[in-house]
């Protein structure tokens, strides 16, 4: 009989609206949709202020995606689409955002939603995410200076962690504490490629470690493979982390021991820092394109 | 804005920097006819700006494209170097 398997990397998906605010008194709703490469995320805002959001995987159709992302941001709010005074599509899927007024790049989206995530203190912003890893630079306002991004291969991704966590039959929420449940810090495994370091660590259980110390030299390379990156550019006071890897607190650890800094923390979810990002582009848009239309 | 085209892997660090403030002045941009392999473009950028940058296909292979113009000695000066004339292009090896 073929046993069921779990999915151990299957993170949990959610909606949530501030159920205080009433949007419906608000001025102007903008919307922020990111079609990542693995997650897709909605965020709506209501006069600047963040007023609901959704997180969710990205299936294999893009525009299916930000429909649905969208559709799920909406569910249990007074609004429908209609309501929406501008949409902006961002992430690896932008451009197949049906419903999006404009396409903006996640970089200068994540810049952008982490200025109002981590304060305009903000310097360096590191976004993690599902197949790509990106390091920016950026201004008080939020604007980009500077950024380098890799994504040509797995390791130092969201989904590199997901793999070790289906090798490991871990699930994808508890491999950051269980990574830091060791006595003394392993080796890292390659920091190179997720295919090499899925080797060395199947060869490691076969020695008998502990699943905890895999996962603790598996954080390690990963957080040794985006410090380089954010070497290469140069990190500067204050430092942030977004997307999905900021909840896991094995790599987050490791990362600001090699840095000698602490991350900045946030009351947002790390995830939608990018449609977040995007929503306040939609606001600023839309009142540069009224200011415009006054002045004629 | 300093915008990094390209990436690193095991063999090493392969960007191609391209500095947009000074793009952003220059009125002929010459790297777009200057690259043998015709990987520059000019576009409109998220802050609207009309700036160089690497095509999207070029991105995850400069180091192969740009070979021909790196030969292991005698190295001459880089096309796209040379014809950026606001000096806003660097290579990182």
């Amino acid at each position: 009989m073929a046993e069921k398997r779990k999915e151990f990397w299957r993170w949990k998906e959610y909606n949530w609206h501030d159920e205080s605010m009433n949007p419906k008194d608000a001025d102007l709703i903008t919307a922020g949709v990111d079609v990542g490469s693995v997650s897709s995320q909605t965020v709506i805002m209501a006069d600047g202020q963040l007023y609901a959001y959704s997180n969710m995987r990205t299936g294999s159709d893009s525009p299916d995606s930000a429909r649905k992302a969208m559709s799920w941001a909406l569910e249990g709010t007074p609004l429908t689409m209609g309501d929406l005074a501008y949409t902006v599509g961002t992430g690896y899927g932008r451009v197949n955002v049906p419903f999006a007024n404009r396409a903006i790049t996640e970089i200068a989206c994540h810049a952008r939603g982490g200025n109002m995530m981590y304060g305009p203190s903000v310097r360096t912003i590191l976004d993690m995410g599902g197949q790509d890893c990106k390091a920016i630079l950026c201004d008080d306002r939020g604007k980009v200076t500077n950024f380098l991004m890799n994504d040509k291969c797995a390791a130092g991704t969201g989904r590199g962690m997901e793999v070790f966590a289906d090798l490991l039959a871990v699930s994808i929420e508890e491999v950051g504490e269980l990574s830091l449940d060791v006595e003394e810090e392993p080796p890292p495994v390659s920091s190179t490629c997720v295919v090499f370091a899925k080797s060395e660590a199947t060869s490691l259980l076969r020695e008998g470690w502990p699943k905890s110390k895999v996962l603790a030299a598996y954080c390690s390379a990963m957080a040794h493979r985006v410090y380089t990156l954010l070497e290469r550019v140069g990190v500067q006071k204050e430092f942030a982390i977004t997307g999905g890897i900021a909840k896991n607190i094995g790599v987050v650890k490791r990362l600001e021991k090699e840095l000698g800094l602490n991350s900045l923390k946030s009351k947002y979810d790390t995830q939608i820092a990018g449609a977040l990002g995007a929503a306040l582009f939609a606001k600023a848009l839309v009142e540069k394109e009224r200011k415009q239309a006054a002045a004629q | 804005m300093k915008a990094n085209y390209g990436y690193m892997d095991g063999s090493g660090e392969f960007f191609i920097t391209i500095d947009t403030d000074s793009c952003i002045a220059c009125g002929h941009h010459g790297c777009v006819s200057a690259c043998p392999v015709g990987m520059f473009e000019i576009i409109v950028d998220d802050y609207d700006d009309e700036v160089a940058a690497i095509k999207g296909d070029h991105r995850k292979k400069v180091k192969y494209d740009c070979g021909p113009c790196k030969p292991v000695s005698d190295r001459p000066p880089l096309p796209c170097v040379t014809a950026c004339t606001p000096g806003a292009i660097s290579h990182s090896w």
